[in-house]
């Protein structure tokens, strides 16, 4: 299965796919934090529609490396984690912050295949 | 000079009365850039005046004073006016009006306040010598020039013109009798209790009432000596005054061929146009959809209406409220709504004091949640009050009659301080400072209806996020005040509310918010619903709340408090702060291993901060080696039961207060609740424990524990209010787990039991009714659902250490062990702190 959703960072753009980690290693409906290099990415998956999302850990709000243990849902049908700490919540499509204010995280395509998750990356 | 400049648009105003004068007065404060050349037609001799207060003319007010503004204001405002002056015909083709005189105007539009006159009925000797109407200031002179000869005057109506007409009469020095055709007086505005009480006030002041009087003749040589009645009675009297209603002035409209009513009135639409758009009709000679408004204020709302459509704007005239209150005679008499509970079912709350010739009487509809009118007489100070109740559709207390009758007995606490009793200028949003009026104006002109929309068109609750309960209470009660249907739904996942998904949770025995949402909800749930559920799902089924880890706040998806930098805190239960040395050498081992930085709380426990998430497991594995168990500072849940030291040591202290916090902590530890619960216990009345700010207290006293329940510190702080008094140790505990479990099963997602009672229709009685009396019958329930959680209680920390899958989970990333790099420490005081980036 390929799938990638991102508007920001198309597939076209993927430099490299990283090797993320075993599906099963991740939480139905909740997120993990792989590191990749010296990032940090957080990873989503959304059980229940079968999709995966990623972006960045780090919440621009007050800077924390806290997003893969936010809570994830939607708004009006727009996937979104939602910051543990404040309930800043961020569109995992566009990143775009949906609370209204400015900042605006980065978000990741990502693919599964043979059982292991890939994000991929734009060098 | 240009010629250039359009002509200013002729109106003529045909009528100098009050709904004249008021438009005139409403057209000149828009017409600042000449746009319109003002006509006036008055036929009476003296410009417009109150009518309203016309009796007043008898007790010494003078022509000058009831005057709306002297001649010179309509000069000073350019207004032409012509008083004395009869319009006779108007000509809607030619767009002219004639006068008594022959002259003719021209206009482009014309507005029609031509009023009403009296209606006197056809009785043989209407005609005669003594016989008056109550209209005009003409009338009242010629009534003033008659008196002297008379002695005895007779008013034929009741109504309220009527009654103002005999008031008139006792001012003159007569002795006056009131002859009514209906069987009560104000029969539009009383029903026959309040018009027994008003008559019997009017009699104590000398005032003959007659009612069910059909007149059927007056009799008298020249002038009036007698009249006659159907039941062939007769009374004697030398003056008559009619006041049996009105007849709007329509001739004119009749005779210019505009659509009139079959029992007359000049008939316009919305905008209040006659049949010739280019006329309108304002005040009591208009008929709008059947209905002639004999009071003032819809005819100054129908001269806005005229107004506003004149210079462009779009207003509409949809019917006037005839809600009045008045003094009649120095009676209270006021009538609002639907007072006779005819247009819609409901039910009368009545009250009646003969001795003080009072009554009062709501109408409340049949479910008990709204007013739908009502009548007052003898005291009608709370008119306001209840009219805006009616108006509004404002949902009723439990206990209706408190608004006519005041709250008795017991109650001091107001039934509900809740967020709408906060002064306007009140700061909500303290991050923000934005206060309660610019939300709910907010709420009122953006249409807002939801908390979301709050937010992002005031900022409020954008930051610590702290009101946003708040917000939610203030957007439910302003869009009830303005009459919307709100249901308080969890979020747009769930058309439901907390206390509706509970039920749906038990009654369907549902254990997951997946099954949940499947069922019931839609979507893939958010930040909202997923922690309610889950709390919900624990204080009913009580299992292990990491079987559902990702619906989990951070906080109990990991068992610690989140804290700045990513690391968490750990808190092990103290109960009651009581500690043996051992444990607390345990704890400072613990902290001194991991290098944590230690606290002690306001709740009598040690906090230890800064330790990782991948530490956690390893830290409670220790603890709960050494007998510590999850003291629960991350749920919302039980935290502490803070007591003072008690009578074991305590020179002053009357029972154990240290033992019973304890076991009252045990006793209620790791159940979920809708927000945080905090307890104390004191010794005695000097209340070292501070238990009057927590959400439950007991205080002992000489023959057992006081009970005080929903105080809380914290933004908004409120002292818990006395519930029950003297109870011995069990009963205590039995009101507790009432309490507790009602507040778990009926309070809104993160609403402290402070907030719950505040919100609470009937307040601190009904709770207590609840509680104590067991007035719903769920008592029972309520104790066997306790029971329940007590029974279950098992240690979350205790299953995590045990249990080596669950473990796994506490680790920073899913692809290394290694911890989060980015946690860096810094030394303050001895102790590590985050270094914040």
């Amino acid at each position: 299965m390929i799938q990638a959703q991102n508007s920001d960072a198309s597939l076209s753009e993927v430099t490299t796919w990283f090797k993320a980690a075993e599906v099963s290693a991740f939480p139905e409906n909740g997120g993990a934090c792989v590191k990749y290099q010296d990032q940090q990415i957080a990873v989503f998956y959304f059980a229940r529609r079968n999709e995966w999302y990623a972006c960045q850990n780090m919440c621009p709000h007050k800077q924390q490396m806290i997003l893969a243990r936010g809570m994830v849902g939607d708004q009006c049908g727009e996937p979104k984690v939602a910051c543990p700490y404040h309930k800043k919540t961020f569109s995992l499509i566009t990143g775009e912050n949906l609370n209204g204010e400015c900042y605006e995280i980065q978000t990741y395509p990502v693919k599964v295949e043979n059982g292991f998750v890939y994000i991929g990356i734009k060098e | 000079m240009s010629s250039l400049v359009t002509p200013p648009q002729r109106i003529i105003v045909v009528g100098n009365g009050m709904v004249g004068y008021k438009f005139c007065e409403k057209l000149v404060s828009k017409n600042q850039s000449g746009a319109f050349a003002i006509t006036v037609f008055g036929e009476e001799p003296r410009p417009a005046y109150d009518r309203v207060h016309l009796s007043a003319y008898f007790s010494g007010t003078t022509a000058e004073e009831l005057t709306m503004a002297p001649i010179s204001w309509y000069e000073q405002n350019n207004i032409t006016l012509h008083l004395g002056e009869l319009v006779t015909d108007v000509d809607p083709v030619a767009k002219t009006i004639t006068t008594h005189k022959g002259e003719i105007f021209a206009y482009d539009k014309l507005v029609l306040a031509t009023g009403s006159g009296a209606f006197v009925p056809p009785i043989n000797g209407v005609e005669k010598t003594g016989v008056f109407v109550y209209r005009t200031i003409e009338d009242l002179e010629a009534m003033l020039a008659y008196a002297p000869k008379a002695k005895t005057a007779a008013v034929i109506g009741g109504g309220l013109l009527g009654l103002e007409a005999a008031k008139a009469a006792v001012d003159m020095g007569l002795e006056t009798h009131v002859i009514e055709f209906a069987p009560r007086l104000m029969p539009r505005q009383l029903d026959e209790a309040g018009s027994e009480t008003l008559k019997k006030k009017l009699e104590n002041l000398g005032i003959s009432i007659h009612l069910k009087k059909s007149t059927t003749a007056i009799l008298g040589e020249e002038a009036v000596n007698k009249m006659t009645f159907a039941d062939g009675s007769e009374l004697e009297v030398d003056m008559i005054i009619v006041s049996a209603g009105i007849k709007p002035r329509d001739e004119v409209a009749r005779k210019a061929g505009l659509a009139v009513g079959p029992r007359g009135g000049i008939e316009v639409n919305n905008q209040l146009q006659t049949s010739d758009p280019d006329i309108f009709a304002v005040g009591e000679s208009a008929l709008h959809e059947g209905m002639i408004y004999g009071l003032i204020a819809p005819g100054y709302e129908m001269a806005e209406v005229v107004v506003t459509n004149l210079i462009g704007g779009e207003k509409s005239f949809t019917g006037f409220d005839m809600s009045t209150k008045l003094k009649l005679i120095g009676v209270d008499v006021a009538s609002f709504g639907d007072p006779f509970c005819t247009e819609t079912k409901g039910h009368p709350i009545v009250f009646e004091d003969k001795v003080k010739g009072i009554y009062k009487r709501i109408n409340v509809s049949e479910d008990g949640k709204y007013l739908l009118g009502g009548i007052l007489v003898g005291d009608a100070s709370s008119y306001n009050m209840l009219l805006q109740t009616a108006k509004n559709k404002i949902i009723l207390p439990p206990n209706p009659e408190d608004l006519i009758l005041g709250a008795r007995g017991g109650s001091a606490e107001p039934a509900g301080a809740g967020v709408m009793s906060l002064p306007e200028d009140a700061t909500i949003c303290s991050c923000e400072n934005v206060t309660k009026g610019t939300i709910c104006s907010s709420i009122v002109s953006d249409e807002l209806s939801d908390v979301a929309g709050i937010k992002k068109c005031t900022k409020a609750g954008t930051s610590c996020g702290g009101c946003v309960p708040m917000l939610g209470d203030l957007l439910t009660a302003t869009l009830k005040e303005q009459g919307k249907d709100v249901k308080k739904v969890l979020c747009e996942h769930f058309s439901y509310s907390r206390q509706e998904i509970l039920d749906i949770v038990k009654i369907n025995n549902i254990r997951t918010y997946d099954e949940l949402l499947d069922q019931y909800g839609k979507g893939d749930g958010c930040e909202v619903c997923k922690p309610a559920v889950a709390s919900i799902l624990a204080s009913t089924w009580n299992e292990l709340i990491l079987k559902q880890a990702t619906i989990q706040d951070t906080n109990d998806r990991y068992l610690a408090n989140i804290q700045k930098g990513g690391t968490y805190s750990v808190v092990p239960r103290i109960p009651g702060g009581e500690i043996t040395p051992e444990k607390l050498i345990v704890i400072g081992q613990v902290a001194a291993k991991y290098s944590l930085y230690t606290k002690i709380t306001g709740g009598q426990r040690i906090d230890m901060f800064g330790a990782r998430i991948d530490q956690l497991p390893d830290i409670w594995e220790e603890l709960v080696n050494a007998g510590f168990e999850s003291g629960h500072a991350y749920g919302k849940s039980l935290r502490t039961v803070k007591s003072c030291v008690g009578s074991t040591w305590c020179r002053y202290g009357l029972h154990d207060s240290v033992g019973f916090a304890i076991q009252v902590e045990e006793r209620y530890r790791g159940i979920r609740s809708p927000h945080k619960l905090k307890g104390g216990v004191s010794g005695c009345v000097r209340e070292c424990a501070e238990a009057q700010s927590k959400d439950f207290g007991i205080i002992a006293t000489e023959k057992g524990w006081n009970l005080f329940v929903c105080g809380n510190g914290g933004a908004k702080p409120q002292h818990a209010i006395l519930f029950a008094t003297d109870l011995d140790t069990e009963t205590c505990l039995r009101y507790l787990d009432r309490f507790l479990m009602f507040y778990i099963k009926t309070a809104e997602p993160l609403n402290r039991t402070s907030t719950w009672l505040n919100k609470m229709e009937g307040g601190i009685d009904y709770l207590r009714q609840v509680i104590i009396e067991d007035s719903l019958g769920i008592c029972e329930d309520l104790e066997r659902e306790m029971a329940f959680m007590i029974e279950t209680y098992a240690c979350e920390w205790k299953e995590v250490v045990n249990n080596p899958e669950l473990r796994k989970r506490f680790q920073h990333f899913i692809n290394t062990p290694e911890p989060d790099p980015t946690i860096k420490f810094r030394q303050e005081r001895g102790q590590v702190v985050p270094v914040v980036k």
